[in-house]
């Protein structure tokens, strides 16, 4: 019942709220990893112990309220319909490896879809706050109080020297993953991408394409990371992180007004063009329309479209995925039938834009 | 390469997919990668690109086929009492049983922990707060416990016999701490 209240409200807060600098960042997500002492870790763990730690949960934490987030709802991927999970996992919500292989899987969600609970993925536990803009401190700090929440029902795998231990030695020490999705197509037109992400590996930290396979960013959205997790505290992480992400914002930015002063034009005709075909399309693949929704955001930040919420960039990139259509078809779908359902989806939420543009001018008019 | 599946359009998507350590490799084009949807559902595949590089690490560390028998042996049988994972096992997943596993292997895990995170092999971060209560009184004890050697040197004992019963008070709270957990 209450599942189908969070797929059909597809949008999650996250994807349509601004955050500080949420012309370039779209979102900051902080995740940290943790086991239960006593219990096997998920890598060989035997159904009873599984489905022990879920009731656990259930009994303890699902439908409790939180002081500060609110109520969480559980739910057990093996009672989920491999759209649904399909779904969580393209709203970022849940892992593929969870929805995928993780037969006592579960997840504690929280109304607003900002915070999830991973239960039996890869740790027992794994706490993840997804925030809109640059707000990876906010999140930390969110994390840190549902760990300290948690933690008051559960005793934690943890060693004096070696920290939180996670099934996974690349995660050890803090459990902590920070990750901040950015827009940057300018650093991508003008191919400086090529020379940053080798300069940002030597940081310790990860970068690669949100969408996409390999070295592709569909959209030009990256995912920036930490990739160390033992020997630094969390908050010297996050601030490692912060401080790479906002050096890249200052150049992403410069790389735009550069772009504006030099093709102006140019690029005005490049994202018009872009809109066009989202307008106008019957048949498109995810990576055409991946860069063109690109296109048109950037024709959005740079003030040459007006009247269409930044969001949609977000929004559409999500939408448009496997698991979205088919939700949105209420069935299976085959890859063509995909290619002309994202076309009709991109076009009715275009037309949605320029509804809500032309009452807003009826209203400017009275 | 040609997409192994419609062996039409050319494959732009290359898989590993791990499980239990057994490796398959699948070559696809976009499309039939989608229509492939419910096993790879996943966009980034972030997770096995690590766990490939993950395991080339790991047997980096363990000795080669070409080494002696002895030396080979020798690490084979190594083996987690809780959970039963052999080093061999955990080479190949990348990942421990159990969080015993961490005790069994750290002299093999040393060396890689150095090299995933950048030389660090200590935690430098949160300390859950029970068992930080009792990192603390630990620490407590054995400033305690020098104090009480140098009363006992100094032939102060009265004040040593003191020291000594709070030392007996602080370890039964350390160990009713155990107990809890
Ligand atoms: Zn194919
Ligand atoms: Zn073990």
């Amino acid at each position: 019942m209450s599942l189908e209240k969070f797929l059909n409200t597809a949008v999650s807060s996250w994807m349509n709220q601004e955050g500080p600098d949420s012309d370039i960042v779209l979102s900051s997500r902080i995740r940290l990893a943790r086991n239960i002492v006593d219990y096997q870790f998920p890598t060989v763990f035997g159904n009873e112990e599984a489905q022990h730690i879920v009731q656990q949960f259930e009994q303890t934490f699902a439908r409790q309220s939180h002081p500060v987030v609110g109520r969480f709802e559980l739910l057990k991927m093996n009672e989920l319909q491999t759209i649904e999970k399909r779904v969580l996992v393209e709203k970022h919500l849940i892992s593929p490896h969870l929805a995928e292989d993780c037969p006592f899987g579960a997840c504690l969600l929280s109304e607003n879809e900002e915070v999830s609970i991973m239960i039996n993925e890869e740790d027992h536990i794994r706490i993840q706050c997804l925030f809109p803009g640059l707000q990876l401190t906010e999140a930390l700090e969110m994390a840190n109080a549902l760990d300290d929440w948690i933690e008051m029902h559960v005793n934690y795998a943890f060693d004096e020297k070696k920290g939180y231990l996670t099934s996974c030695p690349t995660n050890v020490g803090t459990g902590l993953r920070a990750s901040v999705m950015m827009h940057l197509p300018a650093l991508t037109l003008t191919q400086q991408m090529n020379q940053i992400i080798p300069a940002i590996s030597q940081l310790g930290l990860v970068v690669r394409g949100t969408y996409g396979e390999g070295s592709e960013a569909l959209g030009n959205i990256f995912q920036i990371s930490n990739q160390i997790t033992l020997g630094k505290s969390e908050e010297d992480i996050v601030e490692d992180l912060k401080s790479v992400v906002q050096q890249l914002i200052a150049q992403e930015r410069m790389a735009r007004e550069a772009l504006v002063k030099t093709l102006n034009i140019q690029l005005e005709d490049r994202v018009f063009r872009s809109y066009g075909i989202l307008t106008n399309c019957r048949v498109i693949e995810s990576k055409e329309a991946a860069q063109c929704l690109s296109d048109v955001r950037l024709g959005i930040d740079l003030g040459y479209i007006k009247n269409i919420s930044r969001s949609i960039l977000n929004e559409l990139m999500i939408l448009m995925q496997p698991g979205f259509l088919q939700q949105y078809a209420g069935g299976a779908l085959r890859p063509n039938e995909r290619d002309v359902l994202r076309a009709t989806l991109i076009r009715e939420r275009l037309k949605m834009e320029e509804r809500k543009a032309m009452e807003g001018d009826e209203n400017d008019v009275r | 390469m040609i997409c192994q599946e419609c062996k039409q359009r050319p494959a732009t998507m290359h898989f590993t997919k791990i499980i239990n350590g057994e490796k398959t490799e699948f070559h696809l084009c976009e499309h039939c990668a989608q229509e492939h949807g419910d096993v790879f559902m996943f966009h980034g595949n972030a997770g096995f690109s690590l766990q490939n590089l993950l395991a080339g690490l790991l047997n980096f560390e363990a000795p080669t086929k070409g080494a002696k028998q002895n030396a080979f042996q020798s690490i084979e049988i190594l083996q987690c009492e809780r959970c039963n994972m052999t080093y061999n096992q955990f080479a190949k997943i990348g990942r421990f049983g159990c969080s015993h596993c961490y005790h069994t292997f750290a002299k093999q895990l040393q060396p890689i922990l150095k090299r995933l995170h950048s030389g660090n092999t200590t935690h430098a971060g949160k300390i859950p707060r029970r068992i930080g209560g009792s990192i603390y009184i630990r620490k407590q004890i054995a400033h305690l416990k020098q104090k009480l050697q140098e009363l006992i040197a100094r032939e102060e004992f009265e004040k040593a016999a003191e020291v000594r019963d709070q030392i007996r008070l602080l370890e039964s709270r350390v160990s009713k701490h155990g107990e809890e957990g």
